[in-house]
């Protein structure tokens, strides 16, 4: 048994999911971006865990770096909004119940789902191959992807404009 | 031509003038046309028949083979399209065309200068194309069609003065009573569809058809009793029979001709005709041959003493075409069918003849009420003339052709049941009283005034009836067109009878027909000098009661009249009581009150109660369930996700 | 301590995808709750990318490489919501989403 790998995997996933959880308790908006921050890094090294250099750059790269700054700066924009900064609403409690019913039935599927055996080791999937699938096998929904974010830029310009 | 499109051509030739009327002649506005193009039609029908008459004669069996076209196929139910002639059908072709070529001719006097001239023709074509086709028919479904096409005719014809609330009364009250009847005989196809698999009238007569028949049951009577009674209410409704008699005397209200042509010769005959024709069936069922019997004697005494009363000499022979219905549906009863179509042949001719003479007489008085008639006997010599024969007819009085017949369907009654028999005989003295009284009242006397002094008793200045409003001016025969067909219908009236004399039946023979022969059980009754005497003298009688009355005034009518306190006489000119109770009881009370009451009620609180409940509960629903529609976005959100494991859960539940 | 496999890592996926659907049921401002949805994004993408690794004949890339996609519209999406937020925060003055209720009765 390797403990080295269980260890990182526990750690990797305790950082995690106390990083969500306190993103989603705090009322210090800011503070809750910053441990969205944590979070993101979290996962990257969940998929390092799982041979998955590839993603963990770009998970790096894209959220924590990208969509995190982004979530700032939006914080930012909207700074004088809320002087409580993130307070719990009405539904917290029915909200609370929902997501731990939730998550009930996902850990019921799991447990009970029969998944096709895998490999005893972890397969080499590096960047190359996934370049190679992208521009291939999915080139069409790589080409859709593009224009969704050209799309999504352009519409998210002509939003926020005064 | 073939003789098969001899046949059709019956059908057809008065149908293409109706189309004409409808598709030509009105559009083109060319209405003076219509009646030229009607007698023209019904005249070929005419020609057509004699040569159909004449082939059936001279085939033995006398029935013409005739193809039928495959219509509808339901099932096990195969329903065809055809034509069957035998010798009945081919008197009854004569019968039909003869009258109706006389009164179209006729109506060209009578219905001179009205507005709705050619529309009248058109109805008129139409009738005799659909009472033909009616005669025609190989099986009931056919027959049916064209018995309800016969009923449409006679409502539109009854209502031809639509303007006239009495008129239009009356064909409202024509047509819904003889529906009730009709039900009974669709009731009675379904029946036989269903149990005997056909409507072909021959078939049906068939051995296995009639076991079928006799063998199926319901409420503990046989299936083929059912049908006899639904076919006997259709017959009752459409021949006015007791208790559905009382559409016919208000369907007086149409032009005189009409009733003559439909009123009294042909339509009202269907009922005897359907009866008759489905006799082979009939027999097997004695209860049914029983109503029908009662009900023929019953209607038959009951219309004479309510036409010793009536005023109105439309209505005179409206009672008087009931009640010789009622001889034909006891003859039918007691299994006497040559007797029923021998005197249903002459009674067309000689009660079409009264018809067209009282239009004769009305035509020139300007008022159909007998009080204010009377002398006419010297300025319409031709009517006065020809009415009394067809008078004397009606009466029974030998040799004329009413004595013929009705003295055989006296000897079938005396044959079978002496009770029923004697209810006939009263009739005979009856009938005689009434048609004399008829003749005295607008023949003799003085002149009392024509429509004018009804209009002036009336206290209005509103003109009687159809009257063409010459009347108490200038009385004076009517026009040649009108005379001739008095003339031409005195021939038959008095002649017809000739054709079934006791000791050379010819009729009989040509009547029993191949099938008829194999399939009814046959019922000659000989000849009885004895029962002709005393039938002669009991309506000898009558005319004598009726010449004191109303000749020699040695009685006074009012004096009869208040005999017994009146109230003999109250209850028939009130006709029972029967359109009282009918009118006010059943329709006004019971129906109006209590069944429209109920179903008012049920229309109110049930049906309106679950539309507006229905409304109701959703606007209700609506009103709680919008406030469901928070606006909060993670309320919905919530939703989303509990829906989401509700699935998930129930997925898992059932695995 | 069993060895990790991939229920370990569906069992991680499922909480924090819980974890953030609580924050996007429960929360009142409208950027706490996108990165909320951010959460729960990611961690559908832990289920994807266990996926790849766990299931199946081995050197098959289709889960990264729907992770990846998952990323991209997830960034297309940060973009088009905050663009939005922003345009909402400047006619309404808020981003209380209990108080952005037009749409209801």
């Amino acid at each position: 048994m390797d403990y080295g790998y269980s260890l990182s995997f526990y750690a990797l996933a305790g950082l995690t999911v106390l990083s969500s959880l306190l993103v989603v308790s705090l009322r210090n908006i800011f503070h809750a971006a910053l441990f969205l921050v944590l979070a993101f890094v979290g996962i990257a090294g969940i998929y390092l865990t799982l041979n998955a250099a590839f993603l963990a750059v770009v998970q790096v790269l894209i959220y924590a770096g990208a969509i995190a700054v982004l979530m700032l700066f939006a914080i930012f924009l909207t700074r004088n909004a809320m002087a409580q900064g993130n307070p719990p609403g009405r539904l917290q409690a029915s909200a609370l119940i929902t997501a731990g019913l939730m998550f009930i039935a996902l850990a019921y599927s799991f447990a009970n789902s029969r998944w096709a055996p895998g490999p005893a080791t972890p397969p080499d999937i590096g960047p190359e191959l996934l370049a190679k699938e992208l521009f291939t096998t999915f080139a069409f929904p790589f080409e859709v992807a593009s224009v969704l974010l050209l799309v999504a830029m352009l519409g998210a310009i002509l939003l926020a404009r005064e | 031509m073939t003789t098969e499109q001899i046949v059709w051509s019956i059908f057809f030739s008065p149908l293409a003038a109706f189309l004409l009327i409808c598709f030509v002649l009105r559009p083109a506005g060319a209405h003076g046309l219509a009646g030229l193009a009607t007698i023209v039609g019904v005249a070929g029908a005419l020609g057509a028949s004699v040569v159909t008459f004449l082939n059936v004669l001279a085939v033995p069996g006398h029935e013409l083979p005739l193809a039928d076209y495959p219509w509808l196929t339901i099932g096990d139910l195969r329903l065809h399209l055809g034509l069957a002639v035998d010798s009945l059908t081919s008197v009854m072709l004569l019968v039909v065309t003869s009258v109706s070529l006389l009164v179209q001719v006729y109506s060209l006097g009578y219905m001179a200068g009205d507005t709705g001239y050619s529309r009248y023709y058109a109805y008129m074509a139409l009738f005799t194309t659909s009472m033909l086709g009616l005669v025609l028919a190989d099986n009931l479904l056919q027959l049916y069609v064209f018995w309800e096409l016969v009923g449409l005719c006679s409502y539109l014809l009854i209502g031809f003065w639509f303007h006239r609330p009495a008129a239009a009364a009356a064909a409202k009250k024509a047509f819904v009573v003889t529906r009730f009847g009709d039900l009974g005989f669709l009731l009675a196809l379904l029946a036989l569809a269903s149990v005997a698999g056909t409507l072909t009238i021959n078939e049906l007569f068939t051995e296995h058809k009639v076991a079928a028949l006799v063998g199926a049951s319901f409420l503990g009577v046989t299936a083929l009793t059912w049908v006899a009674l639904g076919l006997f209410a259709g017959a009752a409704g459409k021949s006015a029979q007791f208790p559905l008699h009382v559409w016919l005397p208000d369907a007086m209200e149409g032009p005189t001709p009409v009733s003559a042509l439909i009123h009294a010769a042909t339509m009202v005959a269907a009922g005897v005709y359907l009866v008759g024709r489905m006799l082979p069936l009939f027999q097997h069922a004695p209860a049914a041959m029983a109503v029908v019997a009662s009900t023929g004697a019953v209607t038959a005494l009951m219309a004479a003493t309510m036409g010793l009363v009536a005023t109105d000499i439309k209505r005179v022979m409206a009672y008087s075409t009931v009640s010789q219905l009622g001889y034909m549906m006891l003859a039918l009863g007691l299994g006497g069918y040559v007797a029923a179509f021998f005197h249903l042949m002459n009674h067309a001719f000689f009660k079409a003849l009264l018809f067209l003479g009282a239009g004769s007489v009305s035509h020139t008085t300007g008022t159909f009420d007998m009080r204010y008639m009377g002398g006419l006997r010297r300025a319409m010599p031709v009517t006065f003339w020809t009415v009394l024969l067809a008078s004397l007819s009606l009466a029974g009085i030998p040799p004329l052709s009413g004595f013929w017949s009705k003295d055989e369907i006296l000897a079938t009654a005396l044959a079978a049941s002496p009770g029923l028999f004697w209810l006939a005989m009263a009739t005979v003295l009856l009938t005689a009283f009434y048609v004399f009284r008829m003749l005295l009242l607008t023949f003799t006397g003085e002149y009392r005034g024509g429509g004018a002094a009804e209009a002036a008793a009336n206290g209005d200045a509103a003109q009687g009836a159809d009257a063409h409003g010459h009347g108490g001016v200038r009385l004076h025969e009517s026009p040649s067109v009108m005379a001739l067909p008095l003339v031409m219908l005195a021939a038959p009236a008095v002649l017809s009878g000739l054709v079934n004399l006791p000791t050379i039946p010819a009729l009989d023979d040509f009547l029993m027909s191949r099938t008829v022969r194999e399939t009814l059980e046959a019922h000659h009754v000989a000849f009885n000098p004895l029962l002709a005497a005393f039938s002669t003298g009991m309506a000898l009688l009558g005319i004598a009661l009726a010449w004191l009355v109303y000749g020699v005034k040695a009685l006074r009518a009012d004096s009869l009249g208040s005999a017994l306190g009146g109230l003999p006489y109250r209850m028939l000119y009130h006709k029972y009581g029967l359109d009282f109770l009918y009118e006010k009881v059943l329709v006004g009370s019971l129906l109006y009150t209590v069944v429209c009451g109920l179903f008012a009620a049920l229309d109110r609180y049930v049906v309106d109660g679950l539309v507006n409940g229905a409304g109701q509960l959703t606007r209700g629903l609506g009103r709680g369930l919008r406030r469901v529609e928070t606006g909060q976005v993670q309320a919905y959100g919530l939703a989303i996700f509990l829906g989401v494991v509700v699935i998930t859960a129930v997925a898992i539940v059932r695995g | 301590m069993a060895e990790i496999g991939l229920n370990h890592y569906l069992t991680l996926s499922a909480l924090v995808f819980c974890i953030g659907l609580y924050g996007v049921l429960a929360r009142r401002n409208a950027v706490g709750i996108l990165m909320a949805v951010e959460i729960m994004l990611n961690a559908v993408n832990i289920a994807l990318v266990a996926m790849s690794r766990y299931v199946g004949p081995g050197g098959q890339p289709t889960g990264q490489i729907f992770a990846i996609f998952v990323i991209t519209v997830a960034a297309a999406e940060a973009a088009v919501a905050l663009a939005l937020l922003i345009a909402i925060f400047r006619t309404r003055g808020t981003v209380d989403v209990e108080e952005i209720n037009l749409l209801r009765w």
